[in-house]
Parts: C-alpha cells; sequence; structure tokens
C-alpha cells in the first residue's frame, strides 16, 4: 500500500508572481494589458482635452454635407451637389479601378518577365534581369511623376493629329490616340442596352451585370464539364474530348449576351480639335496604372521566378520518366506546387500596389485620399474622422485581400500527417 | 599479340580535329544561347530591336549633354549653337548648379561641412556592423554615433545628446548595483525604469545646468531646413537602424504563447500592414498634435520617422515571424533540453539561425523603407525627388526642366539600393552553413 504523504503546501508568496514559471506569463501580461492601456488613456485624454479647447467634438455628421468640388473621373453619377460620402464611394470605386487594372496587368507582365528571366535566350534574360533590377530600385514615386511627365510633356496636343500631313498620328490601327490631355480608346457600345437598375444610392448598371453573369456561368458549365470528364476517367480510364464543349461553354453565353445587346467598338474620331467617340482615358489614370503596373510586375517577376526555381529538378525529370509530355509535366506536376510557393506572395504584391495607388496624389488622380482624405478633409476641417474613416477602410480591403490569401492558404496546404 | 598481322587496326591515334564551324567558339555560343528555336530566334530579334530602339531613342540626347550653363534657356542655346538648330540635348548643368540643393536642401551653406562629417563618421559607424573582419572596438563608436549624429546634424547643446546617451550608462549601472542585492529580475527591472525616469524627469534640467557651467554648442538648424540626401538618408538610415529590433520584438509577441501580448502584437502588425504609408505620414503631420498634450509642438522629421520606424517594423516583424516558422521545431526543444531560458534561447540558438534565415526579406524591406522616405514630400519636406525638384523648377531659370533631375535622382536611389541588395547576397552567401 502506497503513503499518501501530503504535499508540503506551500503559501503564496509575492516574489512566486516572477519567479514561479506558473504566474509569471500572467504577471507579464497584466504588466503589459496595465501599460498599453495607461498609454491609450493618455492618448485619448490628450484627444479629449484638445478637441474641447477647439470646442468641438467628434461627428461624422459632414459626410452629408454638400461637397461641392468636381472629380474629373467618377465611374457612378456624381456632381458638386452631391454628398461628401458619395465623394468618397467615388474616390473608393476609382481606387479600386486603379487597384484591379494594376493588379490585372502586373500579373500578365509580372508572369512573363519571370518566365522569360529564367530563358535560356542570353539576350531575353539579360534583358529581364535589367528591367527588374531598374524597377525595383527607383521609388515608385519616380516611375509615376516620370511616366506623367512623358503623357503630358512629350506626347502631342490632341491638334497635332488633324491637317493632311498630321504631325501625330493614331496607333494600333487608327483605334487608340495617345494625346497630352487624355488617352482615347475604342469602347463598347450597345446598341440595345439594357440601362440602369436603381438600387438605393447605387445604380446598377445590366448590361455591365449580364456581362458578367454570362462569365461566371460559362465558367461554371466548364467546371462541371471538365468534373464530368474526369470522372469519366476515373470510372473507365478514357478522357472524353471536352476542348470544343468548353470552348462553347467559356465563350457562346458571352457572344449571345453581346449579340443580344447589340455591341460594337466604337473608335474615336478627330471632330474639330478634340477626339470623339470611344472612351478619353485621362492621363492621370493611364501613367499612374502603367507606372503601378510595371513597378508591381518587377516584383511578380521576382515572386514567379523564385517559385519555378523552388520546385526541384527531381519533380520534372520524375514526370518525363512517367512518360508525361512537356505540357502536361507543367500543368500536373510544377505548377501546382510552384503555385503554392507564388500565390501567398502574389497576394501581397496585390496588397501593395492597392496601397500605392494612395500616390495618385502626385498625378492628381482623384482616388479615395484624394477625395476623402484630401478635397474633403481640406474644405470641412474634419482631419480626425475623415483620416480614421479613410484608414478603416483602407484596412478593409487589405483584411479582405488577405483573408482570401488565407482562404486559399488552407485550400492548398500539404496535407501533412 | 597479333597486331602486327592484322592491317585493319589503326595503331596510332589520329591528330584531334577542330570541331565543325557550327559546334565551337561564337557560332555554338550564338546558336545555343540566342537561336536555339524559332521562338527564340524571333525573341533574340525583338529584344535586339527593343535594345535597339531605345538607345537610338536616348543616345543623340545623351551625346549632346551641357553640363556649363547657368539656365534652361542658355543651356538651348549652347546646344543650337553647338549642334545646330531644333535638336535637343540633355542640360546636366542644373545637377551642377543646384547640386548643393539636391544634397543639403535649404541647409544653413555655412554648416555643409556638418552633415558631410556625419555623413563620414556613418561610415565609419556602420563599417564595423556591415564587415567582420573590422577590429571589433569600432561597434563602441557605432553605439555612440547615432548620439554624434543628431548633434552634427541639428546642433544645439552638446549636452542634450550626452545625457540622452547617459541614461544608457544610468541604466548598467543600475542594473549591475542591483543585480548582487535583488537578483535579475529585479535588476532588470531597475535596468528598464531608471533610464525612463532619467530622460522624463532629469535629462532636460541636467543639460541645462551643464550648458550653463560649460557652454559647447553649434549653430542649431531647424528641421524644416533639411532636405534632399540628407533629409532622405536621415530619415533612411535612423529608420533601419530602430526598425530592426522593434521589428524582432513584435516577430517574437506575436510567436509568443502569452494572449494579451500575442494579440497586441498581432493588431498593430496587422493595423500598420493594412494602411498605406502617406495615411500614416499625414496622420504624424496632421494628427499627431491631437493626441499629444496641448501646446506640445513635435519635431517634423522627429514624427515622420517615428512613422516610418512603426511602418518597417511591422514588415520586419512579418518577415522574421516567416524565418522563426521555418525552424525545425526541434531545434527550439533542444534549446528548452539545454535549460535556457526563454531570452537565452532566443539569442544563442533561435535568433542567428531565424535572422540568417529571413536577411533577404529583411533587406529588402529596408530597400522599400529607403525608397518610401521619397513619400515625405506629401507632408511638405523636401524630398530630393519631387520636393527639391519642384523647388528648382520653380525658379525661372530651370523652369521646364522634366528629365534630368528624374534621372539623377533616380541613379543615386537605384545606386543605393542596388548596393544594398547586392550586401544582403554577399551577407547570404557568407552566412551558408549547409553544404549543398
Amino acid at each position: 500500500m502506497a503513503v499518501v504523504t501530503e504535499e508540503p503546501k506551500a503559501g503564496f508568496r509575492l516574489g512566486m508572481l516572477i519567479y514561479d514559471t506558473r504566474y509569471r506569463s500572467i504577471t507579464i501580461q497584466i504588466v503589459v494589458l496595465m501599460l498599453v492601456m495607461l498609454g491609450a488613456a493618455w492618448l485619448i485624454d490628450n484627444l479629449l482635452r484638445n478637441l474641447d479647447a477647439l470646442g468641438r467634438g467628434i461627428s461624422f455628421g459632414f459626410l452629408w454635407n454638400r461637397a461641392g468640388y468636381d472629380i474629373n473621373q467618377t465611374l457612378v453619377e456624381y456632381t458638386n451637389d452631391s454628398s461628401h460620402a458619395r465623394a468618397t464611394l467615388v474616390g473608393l470605386l476609382n481606387t479600386l479601378l486603379i487597384a484591379v487594372l494594376g493588379c490585372i496587368a502586373a500579373t500578365v507582365v509580372g508572369v512573363i518577365a519571370g518566365v522569360l528571366r529564367l530563358s535560356k535566350n542570353w539576350v531575353i534574360a539579360r534583358l529581364m534581369t535589367i528591367y527588374v533590377e531598374i524597377f525595383r530600385n527607383i521609388p515608385l514615386l519616380l516611375w509615376i511623376l516620370m511616366i506623367y511627365t512623358v503623357f503630358t510633356e512629350a506626347l502631342p496636343a490632341p491638334n497635332a493629329f488633324r491637317g493632311d500631313t498630321p504631325a501625330a498620328s493614331m496607333v494600333l490601327f487608327d483605334t487608340v490616340a495617345f494625346t497630352n490631355r487624355y488617352t482615347a480608346i475604342p469602347w463598347l457600345i450597345f446598341d440595345r442596352s439594357l440601362g440602369w437598375l436603381p438600387l438605393g444610392p447605387l445604380w446598377l448598371n445590366l448590361d455591365l451585370a449580364l456581362i458578367l453573369a454570362a462569365l461566371v456561368g460559362g465558367f461554371l458549365i466548364n467546371r462541371t464539364i471538365l468534373r464530368r470528364a474526369t470522372r469519366i476517367q476515373e470510372a473507365t480510364g478514357l478522357r472524353p474530348t471536352t476542348w470544343w464543349q468548353s470552348l462553347l461553354a467559356l465563350f457562346g453565353p458571352i457572344i449571345v449576351v453581346f449579340l443580344a445587346l447589340g455591341t460594337h467598338l466604337d473608335s474615336p474620331s478627330l471632330q474639330g480639335f478634340n477626339f470623339t467617340g470611344g472612351l478619353q482615358v485621362s492621363n492621370s489614370l493611364v501613367a499612374l496604372w502603367l507606372a503601378l503596373t510595371l513597378y508591381t510586375a518587377a516584383f511578380i517577376a521576382e515572386i514567379v521566378r523564385a517559385g519555378i526555381n523552388a520546385i526541384s529538378r527531381g519533380q520534372s525529370e520524375a514526370a518525363f520518366a512517367l512518360g508525361l509530355r512537356p505540357g502536361r509535366t507543367m500543368n500536373l506536376i510544377i505548377l501546382p506546387q510552384a503555385l503554392r510557393v507564388i500565390i501567398p506572395p502574389l497576394i501581397s504584391q496585390y496588397l501593395n500596389l492597392t496601397k500605392n495607388s494612395s500616390l495618385a496624389i502626385a498625378v492628381g488622380y482623384m482616388d479615395l485620399r484624394g477625395t476623402l482624405g484630401g478635397i474633403t478633409l481640406n474644405q470641412t476641417g474634419r482631419g480626425l474622422e475623415a483620416m480614421m474613416l479613410l484608414m478603416l477602410i483602407y484596412l478593409i480591403i487589405s483584411l479582405l485581400i488577405s483573408s482570401a490569401m488565407n482562404v486559399y492558404n488552407n485550400s492548398v496546404k500539404l496535407k501533412e500527417r | 599479340m597479333n597486331t602486327s598481322t592484322s592491317t585493319f587496326v589503326r595503331t596510332e591515334m589520329l591528330p584531334e580535329q577542330s570541331p565543325p564551324l557550327t559546334e565551337a567558339g561564337a557560332v555554338k555560343w550564338v546558336r545555343e544561347n540566342l537561336f536555339s528555336s524559332v521562338l527564340n530566334g524571333i525573341l533574340t530579334v525583338l529584344g535586339v530591336a527593343v535594345v535597339a530602339y531605345i538607345i537610338v531613342g536616348i543616345a543623340p540626347w545623351l551625346s549632346r549633354s551641357v553640363w556649363n550653363a547657368g539656365s534652361l534657356s542658355e543651356c538651348r542655346q549652347i546646344i543650337a549653337a553647338t549642334w545646330g538648330e531644333g535638336v535637343t540635348g540633355a542640360c546636366w548643368a542644373v545637377i551642377r548648379e543646384r547640386w548643393p540643393q539636391y544634397l543639403f536642401g535649404f541647409y544653413p551653406s555655412h554648416l555643409y561641412w556638418r552633415p558631410v562629417l556625419a555623413f563620414a563618421l556613418l561610415v565609419v559607424a556602420v563599417a564595423p556592423v556591415l564587415f567582420d573582419k573590422l577590429p571589433r572596438k569600432m561597434l563602441w563608436f557605432s553605439l555612440v554615433y547615432p548620439a554624434v549624429g543628431f548633434w552634427l546634424l541639428w546642433g544645439g547643446s552638446v549636452w542634450v545628446p550626452v545625457t540622452a546617451l547617459a541614461g544608457f550608462a544610468i541604466g548598467y549601472a543600475a542594473a549591475k548595483l542591483i543585480q548582487p542585492v535583488a537578483g535579475t529580475i529585479l535588476a532588470t527591472i531597475a535596468a528598464v525604469l531608471a533610464p525612463v525616469l532619467w530622460w522624463l524627469f532629469l535629462a532636460g534640467p541636467v543639460a541645462d545646468a551643464l550648458h550653463s557651467i560649460m557652454p559647447i554648442a553649434l549653430q542649431g538648424v531647424r528641421s524644416r531646413e533639411f532636405g534632399g540626401f540628407v533629409l532622405a538618408f536621415t530619415i533612411g538610415f535612423t529608420g533601419i537602424a530602430f526598425s530592426l529590433p522593434l521589428g524582432v520584438m513584435l516577430a517574437l509577441g506575436r510567436q509568443s504563447d502569452m494572449f494579451i501580448v500575442n494579440k497586441l502584437s498581432v493588431g498593430f502588425i496587422e493595423f500598420i500592414r493594412g494602411v498605406p504609408l502617406i495615411t500614416l505620414l499625414f496622420t504624424a503631420s496632421l494628427l499627431l498634435n491631437y493626441f499629444l498634450p496641448p501646446g506640445t509642438d513635435f519635431d517634423i522629421i522627429l514624427r515622420v520617422i517615428i512613422m516610418v520606424v512603426l511602418f518597417a517594423a511591422a514588415y520586419i516583424a512579418e518577415v522574421v515571424r516567416g524565418g522563426l516558422a521555418a525552424l525545425p521545431r526541434g531545434q527550439y526543444e533542444a534549446a528548452d533540453a539545454l535549460g535556457l531560458d526563454y531570452w537565452k534561447a532566443q539569442r544563442l540558438i533561435i535568433m542567428p539561425q531565424a535572422l540568417k534565415i529571413s536577411i533577404p526579406g529583411i533587406v529588402s524591406t529596408f530597400i522599400g523603407l529607403f525608397k518610401d522616405t521619397t513619400l515625405v514630400v506629401f507632408v511638405g519636406l523636401l524630398d530630393p525627388l519631387k520636393g527639391i525638384t519642384d523647388a528648382v523648377r520653380a525658379s525661372t531659370d530651370w523652369k521646364g526642366i522634366y528629365w534630368e533631375p528624374y534621372i539623377f535622382v533616380g541613379a543615386i536611389f537605384f545606386l543605393f539600393c542596388f548596393g544594398m541588395s547586392r550586401y544582403s547576397m554577399y551577407l547570404e552567401s557568407k552566412l551558408k552553413t549547409d553544404h549543398r
């Protein structure tokens, strides 16, 4: 029979809070929390006293006042009679527009540059190295200013395109004109447009919605077809031919929608001193977009190169030993593994691009910072509120993007046991 | 042996033949590296065409460079006189004329020796940190340098930086005194508390008193007079020096098991990483006064530096966290098994390895920080890229000059950032211990 000895009961001493590992972490945490709260209390106390001295509190009521300023590029309806909240929305949409355009273009350029940098072609590999190093090591602000200067200083005025022997000519089969005030590009015109659907403060463009629906629908149908093919392959060993079904599913709906809407391209043409027709994109947008694209693409190129290099040669050799052709080796062996390395830093580059788009201030592109954090702030004098709102919106965008990254990371994580 | 009877067997080796023309020398190299396939051939031609196009576009402009002129119109006259009417040329004279402004901004011109000396001493201070072949004693100077640099750049009484430095000595002395009496932990607390109390309550009066006894001072320079590359380097190097330790602490906080510490670190890092640096700089310049006691006036460069440090520290924390996560679990367990406490384990086992893994990420964060110093133009400081260039262009002499300043400033930034990335490669290869 075991003798149960009473454990010596040590009384709690104050020193145990520090020297006993059971309590130490709690002690540290409480001290840290107290310090942080003291600091926060000090800041808030100062804030309240300062606001008192100025004789005003914190209020977001200014958002519903008349904005009274014009914005040169608006994606939704806006006049200078609209409210500051509306101006904020216009700015937010402009930020998102440049971010989405920039992300798409930067991915395309970056992937191409990254792959070409690994090419065995001496000239191309060196060229891409030079491109990547130059753009990575020079501040983005310089690229934005420089490209903007190219547009405003070196390009011809719209009236230089006039006359029998014009000083300037349009490019890309006379469809695109670069001028020192805007870039005129062709644009889609819908003869049988569905118009706008009022939806609270926003108006929904039905044409755009229909096109998006057709794209997503086609994508979903294509996925079903491919899944079915894989099922048949797993059951019988033979994969049915699906390429024409896929083509039909991906492009059929969108072509039908375009035809139904009566779509045709409207090219810009010179009328008098200016271009009419098509779409006139402001140079600040084009310059900002180009600079963000080229700058971010240099970083993406490095990410792509590192990702492909991270896959050991043994993987592709094993695939060749199994008798897979190069295309399938890339699709089935290399890319799935490389993407796992590439995607997380790629998405953080998207995040960087979105945040860097706030440099729009340098070229006068009215993004979120230009409207809410710029003119609205200056007109209302509500610096604190405007800045808080601005940070909050950027924070939400960032958190959305990074949570998308987490979802992806979890879905491709190696299932280790 | 029947070699003599068999007529068909050759008895001596044939002389070595030179390889066919297409398989040797330049031809082979060109075939393999430039025209190995149709696609590669097309790419090569395209690449060469692009290079040629750029060279043809820029070379004539560059070749017509003017270095001596007082204004843009004089520049154009010289170009027209030398190379004929209607041609364009580069007018580097603007760099030559406005060189001091690009370097020093509106720093008083008779005090230019101070930033120059500060930069020279900076090189001395940084060298032993970068290259471990230099004598280790030099690190003492590196530790004192921040105070020296501050005094040289801003001037004022010498006792301000001296009393600031004294805080560290006081902390060390307090720890040494208390350690034998009350143990390590109380000594650590004293080492933190004593300097803080010193800086908050005693340093100012003591500096004043010492100054009245022995007035050694340099002429003070206000922050608004800083500009150009002096400004960029001040912000850049201070940011680099302070963001690394802070970033490491944040990374440790994020990896910590302690709930509150962990959540505070995560919250801070995610907030800073989620907003653009510009908004933080605006907060520093516009809103910081709201959060400080009424009537406080806070140096603008210091505010900007604080924001830049916080910004870079959050990014470094994420990089270091990646390094910490990449360490095999066994390293942590081995440190525990050796009986090392948390800080010893971090100092001797974990950090040397984690930091080594994170070198590329840390250096690219530093490069980013240095490039981001150009953004201070948006809070009214004169950065070399836009602030100074706009100031130069505002004068009637240089109105309308665009490319030369941009190319010049870009080249300087490229030099330093490229240098940093090369140094990180050197460091990586030096610290590489695996033999793969």
